[in-house]
């Protein structure tokens, strides 16, 4: 178990791509030197360690040479901070991607994710809250880690939480092999065994690369609601979900059937993380590779957890919409009806008539960017009710798993560096479990007594 | 009948090889103290397998020795074989493992005890505990007669309630035919003590005249033969040694227990008793592991004294009829004659999660126990716990803290921790893999890691403790000599490079890096190494293993530190779970019922998550 109290822990303490900006806050014993790793001043002098408490500074975060964003970094020196340790703050522009990258740039350089409620904690165990607190502190630390578990548990049941038990089961297994042959030598011979090691370990690095490439393209973030944008092409399902992830990521043309895949986007909204899968408009075609995009898009929708159908107000509904409409029976749906800007065809009313009021309907513009309001308040109400607290958590996690699976990358080169160097086998359990851990946390899980279990399971052991 | 009352120290109920240890611990430590025995014959019997040793086991009887214990010294003078295995592999998986003359191990322990001042050992079956105010007074044997104390150390083995087993028969005794303990239990349970039912067994001894040994491969010692206790001189053990044979089981065996198997007691479920899963009986092995075309055979011999062989790797509790067959199918053995049917055996004992680190019962003070009674298997793994509980026994009586060990300082920390900590469902046997921190728990430097503890203790004697202080300042100034010395790209360098199959080097180069290649060692570098003193072997030893490992060890280090802020976060003990209101039902239960000594301890209770944890940090904060 790591030390909780006093190593140095980030996390994203502001509400993620819901305001402009965005902080990544930093604390514990080593915040101001993370600072001056990852900070650089326009005239690249400036060394976050030696400012004085309570100052702001304008610079750029810089990832081997590469800057990720323009910043301002606050710095508390203990104990005159939140923490009452040595803790900067540092404002970005916000945005999901950017406060995202700020953040994995600091654990790269020495922070690792705090865990949920730890901020909190280490205040009070500081002496930084006041004592009468103390019940609700705990409170808080439980119920998130409540729900840090739930989110654990769903992942568990994806296709993440598969792999991730597969590659386990290996390392396991390999692991158990050695240490049966270490306690049983008469038994149980390693001869040639570092070959079949070597390639097994090649494959399960491969797969963790492509989960920690995946972590990048943001596909890894699977805790928030799972929302798919359905509706014909052309209704302006891409413009709304750029406005809602504050960037150009689908193409938007006007030319109908433009998105011919699907994309997903992490988006937070009314205090919500939502996956959001933008489709390819549904409508019959004889574009093989946009039919493709269509089956897709039906396929997502059905296990969605919220669908957002993007109606055109401009033009009259069709047997498409009428299609979408009948899908959106047994699921939680919000009608948009777009281009509140342009003349009303089709009206709030006519839809509700169409829908018999099963869904509700927010009448809203891409163009002139209405109405996102509404949509905002009417996700808080129907997935929240008013409880809002452990949205920063969502996020969190992802980052921690991130950080994992970065680690039992780490163990695993330690591995290949060990059989290269020729060292004897027993040396390669010690990292081999340490990437077995790693991964259990992020499906978490402990290792308790699993390796002394698979030894006894799988090998005969003993006299 | 006559009441004899008589007033002591330290009582210890039994005489195998947790109790010799506990007994030996207290009285050198200057208190009375009484050992009970069901046998003078049988003091520190081996009644399974005649080895001491073994991979971590080796570790443990090191660890013993480096704190003053016996074993080591005892196994040093009655061997009559010695391997260090697994050699091929890292230092830390290194491990000493000896085949004993289970006759002379037993007489040279009896004669150690006798000669002990302060002890006296007694044949007599101790039945009752007197406790007054959960406190321990005394002990009552069957005659009656009653010992007054102020400590008592359990030590009861597999005696307590015992049945041995097979087939159809049970015999009611203790093992190799023993009278068992039929009180003791009781006695504990009406304290309030669980008691739980443990299950191990033996295989058949065999008389050697009748095996064929030109059917079988020759396990013999090694050749330079490396002692157990680091008192003991490297040259007074280089001797004739007795060798090992191995055979192998067949289709034809596994087919007569397959065809039996409802005739096992284990199978038959006469016998409930958990049995351990890294010596299953050759019934288990075939019947969990069909794929396995053979398993193993390892014939050792029980003595020089006599021709009895014990048959490794064929324990079993199938009838006679079926063991007898069962013998004669595997190759050498076709003539077979067994002296000793194979048995197993069911106990008594106790869940050691009733105890403290310090192996004293949380109920009851003054009581410790120690050794198989406390779920665990083994001889080694008795002798560690029986000399942590007399060396506890002992500072209870002098009012000083107990004596622990965590699991970053030794195989014994971790062997103790697991037992008062986990939730074990069968006989505990130590194993490499359960020390998290092994490649600094080597068997090469127990006497760095805990001979000045012993010492502290006051079971290391002056002599033997300025030695160790010699020996640990060579190492830290060879170490450092030789980090900080460099050696030119010479001629001469560049062809003992060459010679060892090694880089040659561009320009100067730290001679510890040259250590820290693979095909270099210390040693080795001693030719291109001029300024180097003539060192003892264990010296050098220690001095290349952290040379050369320094990366892997230095990790090592970190992650220890990181693990000791935890344990030092101690639990107060009064504490009430039942009031933090943040706790999980489940680990409000299992604190309540396990009160671990200090946060470390608590997150390692299954049951116990990491966000219980950190309320309990606040809590205690809060306190």
């Amino acid at each position: 178990m790591i030390d909780q109290t006093s190593d140095t822990i980030a996390a994203i303490s502001t509400a993620l791509g819901g305001s402009g900006i965005g902080i990544i806050r930093v604390s514990g014993k080593d915040a101001l030197s993370v600072g001056d790793r990852v900070f650089v001043s326009p005239g690249g002098k400036k060394k976050i360690s030696e400012q004085p408490s309570h100052t702001v500074h304008y610079g750029y975060i810089l990832d081997a040479g590469q800057t990720i964003d323009e910043v301002l970094v606050s710095v508390f020196r203990a104990p005159r901070s939140f923490t009452t340790e040595d803790t900067i703050e540092i404002n970005c522009h916000g945005g999901i991607y950017a406060t995202r990258r700020v953040l994995e740039t600091v654990l790269k350089y020495g922070a690792r994710p705090a865990a949920p409620g730890e901020f909190t904690k280490r205040a009070f165990l500081n002496g930084r809250i006041d004592l009468s607190q103390a019940e609700s502190v705990i409170d808080v630390i439980q119920a998130k880690n409540e729900y840090a578990l739930q989110n654990s548990l769903s992942q568990l049941k994806g296709s993440l939480g598969r792999e991730i038990c597969e590659l386990r089961k290996k390392i396991l297994y390999h692991t158990a092999f050695i240490e049966s042959a270490l306690d049983d030598p008469e038994h149980y011979s390693l001869r040639g065994y570092t070959e079949r090691l070597l390639s097994e370990i090649e494959d399960i690095l491969s797969m963790i690369r492509k989960m920690i490439a995946s972590a990048d393209n943001g596909r890894m973030i699977k805790e928030g609601i799972q929302t798919v944008i359905l509706g014909k092409p052309n209704a302006g399902k891409s413009s709304i979900l750029n406005i809602l992830a504050g960037e150009e990521r689908a193409i938007v043309t006007d030319i109908a059937g433009t998105t011919r895949d699907t994309l997903e986007e992490s988006i937070f909204l009314g205090g919500i993380t939502l996956n959001v899968i933008d489709t390819a408009g549904i409508r019959s075609t004889d574009d093989y590779v946009e039919q493709i995009g269509v089956n897709k898009a039906w396929q997502k929708a059905e296990t969605a957890d919220l669908i957002l159908y993007v109606a055109d107000s401009s033009t009259l509904l069709d047997e498409n919409d009428e299609k979408i409409i009948n899908l959106l029976d047994g699921h939680h749906s919000i009608i948009l009806l777009n281009k509140s800007d342009l003349p009303q065809v089709t009206t709030e009313e006519q839809l509700c008539h169409f829908t018999h009021s099963r869904f509700p309907v927010i009448p809203i513009s891409a163009k002139e960017q209405t109405g996102i309001d509404v949509l905002e308040q009417k996700l808080y109400e129907m997935f929240y009710h008013g409880n809002l607290s452990f949205n920063d958590e969502i996020y969190i996690t992802s980052a921690r798993q991130k950080s994992e699976l970065i680690w039992a990358e780490e163990s695993l080169n330690k591995v290949l560096e060990s059989i290269s160097m020729g060292m004897p086998e027993d040396f390669f359990t010690i990292d081999l479990m340490d990437a077995y851990t790693a991964l259990g946390r992020i499906i978490g899980e402990e290792i308790g007594d699993d390796l002394v279990d698979e030894i006894f399971g799988r090998f005969c052991m003993g006299k | 009948m006559s009441l004899v009352e008589e007033y002591v120290d330290v009582v210890v109920v039994g005489a195998g090889h947790a109790g010799c240890e506990a007994a030996l611990a207290s009285a050198r430590l200057g208190m009375r103290t009484v050992i009970f025995t069901v046998s003078v014959d049988s003091i520190a019997l081996m009644p399974c397998n005649p080895n001491i040793g073994g991979s971590s086991k080796g570790h443990l009887v090191r660890e013993v020795d480096a704190l003053g214990g016996e074993m080591g010294k005892n196994i040093d003078k009655t061997f009559i074989q010695s391997k260090m295995l697994n050699q091929s592999k890292g230092p830390a998986v290194h491990s000493l493992r000896a085949q004993a003359d289970k006759s002379d191990y037993t007489r040279s322990m009896r004669q150690i005890l006798e000669q002990t001042e302060n002890l006296e050992i007694k044949q007599l079956e101790v039945t009752d505990l007197l406790v007054e105010n959960g406190e321990l007074t005394g002990v009552r044997t069957f005659s009656g007669s009653v010992f007054h104390c102020k400590a008592a150390v359990l030590c009861a083995g597999t005696y307590s309630k015992a049945r041995c087993i097979y087939g159809d028969v049970s015999m009611y005794t203790g093992p190799n035919g023993l009278a068992s303990a039929n009180h003791l239990t009781d006695s504990l349970r009406s304290l309030g003590i669980e008691i739980r039912r443990f299950k191990t067994g033996t295989p058949a001894r065999i008389a050697g005249s009748s095996i064929d040994y030109s059917k079988m491969e020759e396990q013999k010692g090694d050749e330079y033969i490396v002692p157990f206790s680091f008192t003991t001189d490297p040259k007074s053990v280089q001797k004739e040694q007795i060798s090992c044979w191995l055979t192998y089981t067949n289709e034809k065996t596994h087919e007569i227990i397959r065809e039996n198997i409802d005739r096992s007691p284990l199978y038959s479920g006469k016998i409930k008793g958990t049995g351990p899963r890294y010596c299953p009986s050759i019934e288990d092995k075939v019947m969990k592991f069909p794929d396995k075309d053979r398993h193993q055979v390892f014939i050792e011999p029980e003595g020089i004294h006599t021709n009895e062989m014990y048959i490794s790797g064929m324990s079993s509790s199938l009838p006679e009829d079926v063991q007898i067959a069962m013998y004669r199918s595997v190759p050498g053995l076709e003539q077979a004659r067994l002296v000793k049917n194979a048995y197993a055996i069911e106990y008594d004992c106790i869940d050691a999660r009733q105890l403290k680190l310090s192996l004293e019962f949380k109920e009851i003070s003054g009581l410790f126990s120690a050794g198989q009674f406390n779920g665990s298997s083994g001889y080694e793994e008795a002798a560690a716990q029986g000399l942590i509980a007399g060396i506890n026994a002992v500072r209870k009586i002098q009012r000083k803290e107990p004596f622990i060990l965590d699991r970053s300082e030794a195989y014994i920390g971790v062997l103790i921790d697991d037992l008062v900590t986990k939730e074990n469902i069968e006989p505990y046997r130590m194993m490499t893999s359960r020390a998290e921190y092994r490649l600094l728990l080597r068997q090469d430097n127990a006497d760095l890691r805990l001979t000045e503890k012993g010492y502290e203790v006051g079971l290391i004697d002056e002599e033997r403790y300025q030695n160790l202080l010699k020996k640990k300042e060579l190492i830290t100034s060879e170490i450092q000599r030789v980090e900080s010395t460099y050696v030119s790209d010479s001629p001469s360098v560049q062809k003992f490079l060459r010679e060892h199959q090694s880089t040659e080097l561009k320009s100067s180069i730290c001679l510890g890096e040259l250590v820290r290649r693979p095909e270099l060692t210390y040693d080795m570098l001693s030719e291109i190494d001029p300024g180097r003193l003539i060192l003892p072997v264990d010296v050098c030893e220690q001095v290349n293993i952290s040379i050369k490992y320094k990366g892997y060890l230095d990790r090592q280090i970190r992650q220890v530190e990181q693990f000791k802020k935890l344990e030092k976060k101690l639990i107060p003990e009064k504490i009430d779970y039942n009031r933090i209101s943040g706790l999980r039902l489940e680990a409000q239960q299992k604190l309540t019922k396990y009160r671990p000594l200090s946060i470390g301890q608590a997150s390692r209770i299954a049951g116990v998550s990491p966000a219980d944890i950190s309320v309990l940090l606040v809590y205690i904060k809060n306190m």
